[in-house]
């Protein structure tokens, strides 16, 4: 079973090299926004060298951070999975035997492990060479982080999930992709961290799934945690992985069935 | 235990309506009408192991449906539904193991990378292991000449090499079962041909049950021994090809080219007793033959008498025979 889903992860790394532009390009935009960021924040703490409890250098390592595990947790599965239901190729994922999303799931872990050992982990070496970065050197803190991260690409992985399965009852959902990966960019912490954010929004915030994807893996890293609050994240990042089943497994047998296979 | 049985089967889709101009365009916004069709109509399909069925019907007849029924693709509306002895849309992880699918208009290889890791793929799928995998594996590439391209990615293949690795693809688990959705749309004759072979041999030779649906009635014709009919939904005919020509074909014709004027009540005099009818004058006649009569009855009683310069024997295409069905409709089957 497993060894069928490491097939998967290598498949997807074939076909990302088979792509290699792709590859190349997000590099580049990857490379643009940490420096967009880096200089726009820098702007902001100007003569400061702490703004609302955090250094300039934690800022700074945290908009590197952040960014680079993006290029890990992101990926494009809303888009495939609404592709796949309009041009009715779902019907033939159907007559394999695995469970469609796990699949999909899978495929963007072996999209994301491919980002990250080839792009990721180069670039921040690249990145703290540039920029006045400061990573942590003690294994607790990556160990942390690590863990954070792989939640981090869970939950956005099955909010992804939630999006494309969309599709099934929206045929055009484009829109709402776009919508979902500018308001995931926001309220993740990716773009501004969410301690930066009007208290009364921080809260709510809290309460949203949002935070585990970006916000949390990044500040461990960057900033550090106390061991109790580190557990805390963490648990909250568990929690929302095991809850955003729950709508995810409702949509896809309702969505089964009332599956009408486009084009015949 | 039967390849297919089903009792019943049902599909109803619900299709949403619009109304037409502007303000039906405002009002669908906020209520929207519905209307239900039935696609297939309860329909009762046993498919013994080892046949090969063709399925035919015209477009939107409910063909693909009931093919997507069967394979659990899709959950039937109604009735009961066996397949290899499982509820193919309740246990479809299960049963997905059992069947071979080929959809003739879409690809189920991996489009970006090469027929190999598309087949590695598929090995890990399917849990196959071992020397039989391998053999099995090898055999498909030398009977399918697959062999030159798969190394290169299925979005640089042509049609027909495409095909051959869908089937090579699809029967790599060795099915019990094999669903073919149109498998020779857009084939050239030879391609076809060679397809046709290579899936009677699996038939002989695996004892794979196949179950094909195809507008080219020369698929039908050079490989089932049975035929199913759908029409709106609705079977129509159900049984073998030989049956449904002598059941809709109006029999053989008989065109003669005779040396001289003869007059038709001389030939009807000739052939008295015997179940034709005459039609043409002068040196050019048409003989209807009707069930029973054979063309050497005919002619064993006229060349005697008449001098016949050239004759010519007619018969009913599959295709002619369809095409007055689909005509005509279900009315007289």
């Amino acid at each position: 079973m497993l060894n069928t889903y490491l097939e998967l992860i290598r498949i997807r790394f074939l076909m990302m090299l088979a792509y290699r532009v792709n590859y190349y390009s997000g590099m580049i935009i990857y490379s643009l926004n940490i420096g967009v960021y880096y200089f726009l924040w820098m702007a902001i703490y100007g003569e400061n060298s702490t703004v609302n409890g955090t250094t300039a250098v934690q800022m700074a390592t945290y908009v590197a951070v952040a960014w680079m595990s993006r290029a890990f947790y992101f990926n494009n599965l809303d888009r495939e999975i609404a592709e796949e239901i309009r041009d009715g190729t779902v019907a033939v994922q159907l007559i394999r035997p695995y469970h469609y999303l796990l699949v999909k799931c899978f495929q963007g872990l072996g999209e994301g492990l491919f980002r990250l050992l080839l792009f990721s982990v180069p670039g921040l070496v690249i990145v703290s060479l540039v920029f006045p970065i400061h990573l942590p050197t003690d294994a607790g803190r990556w160990l942390g982080f690590v863990i954070s991260l792989i939640f981090a690409f869970v939950i956005n992985s099955q909010i992804n999930v939630l999006t494309g399965l969309m599709a099934f009852f929206i045929l055009n959902n484009t829109g709402l992709i776009r919508a979902k990966r500018v308001l995931v960019d926001l309220l993740s912490g990716l773009i501004i961290p969410i301690h930066f954010f009007p208290e009364w929004a921080g809260r709510v915030l809290s309460y949203l799934p949002f935070q585990g994807i970006s916000y949390v893996p990044s500040t461990i890293l960057s900033r550090g945690l106390p061991m109790e609050e580190l557990f805390r994240y963490l648990g909250i990042q568990l929690l929302w992985g095991i809850l955003l089943w729950i709508p995810i497994q409702l949509l896809w047998m309702t969505a089964r069935r009332r599956l009408i296979v486009q084009g015949g | 235990m039967r390849s297919i049985e089903a009792r019943g089967l049902t599909k109803e889709f619900k299709v949403y309506q619009s109304r037409s101009g502007l303000t039906g365009a405002f009002r669908d916004l906020f209520n929207r009408q519905y209307r239900t069709i039935r696609a297939v109509n309860g329909i009762d399909l046993t498919i013994e192991p080892g046949e090969i069925v063709g399925y035919i019907g015209e477009n939107g007849a409910g063909k693909s449906t009931t093919i997507k029924m069967l394979t659990g693709i899709l959950e039937p509306t109604g009735g009961c539904l066996r397949v290899n002895g499982y509820d193919p849309h309740r246990e479809r992880e299960e049963f997905v193991r059992t069947i071979g699918v080929v959809f003739g208009q879409r690809s189920q290889l991996w489009w970006d990378i090469a027929v190999k890791e598309s087949f590695r793929l598929l090995k890990k799928l399917y849990r196959l292991s071992g020397e039989g995998y391998r053999q099995h594996l090898d055999r498909l590439v030398e009977v399918l000449e697959i062999g030159p391209f798969l190394d290169q990615p299925v979005r640089k293949l042509s049609l027909g090499q495409r095909m051959r690795c869908e089937l090579a693809a699809a029967l790599l688990h060795q099915p019990r079962l094999l669903f073919l959705d149109e498998p020779t749309i857009g084939l050239d004759v030879l391609v076809k041909e060679n397809i046709r072979r290579f899936l009677k041999q699996v038939n002989a030779e695996y004892g794979t049950t196949i179950l094909l649906t195809t507008h080219d009635l020369s698929d039908i014709e050079a490989l089932c021994s049975r035929v199913v009919m759908l029409d709106k939904g609705n079977i129509i005919y159900d049984g073998d090809l030989e049956r449904l020509r002598t059941q809709w074909g109006d029999g053989r014709r008989l065109i003669l080219e005779l040396k001289e004027e003869v007059p038709s009540f001389v030939l009807n005099e000739k052939t008295r007793g015997l179940s034709v009818k005459w039609e043409g004058e002068g040196t050019r006649y048409t003989a209807r033959l009707e069930k029973g009569t054979t063309v050497s009855d005919v002619l064993s009683r006229l060349v005697p008498a008449v001098a016949v310069q050239e004759l010519k024997i007619e018969e009913a295409t599959t295709e002619d025979i369809v095409r007055r069905i689909y005509r005509e409709g279900a009315a007289h089957a």
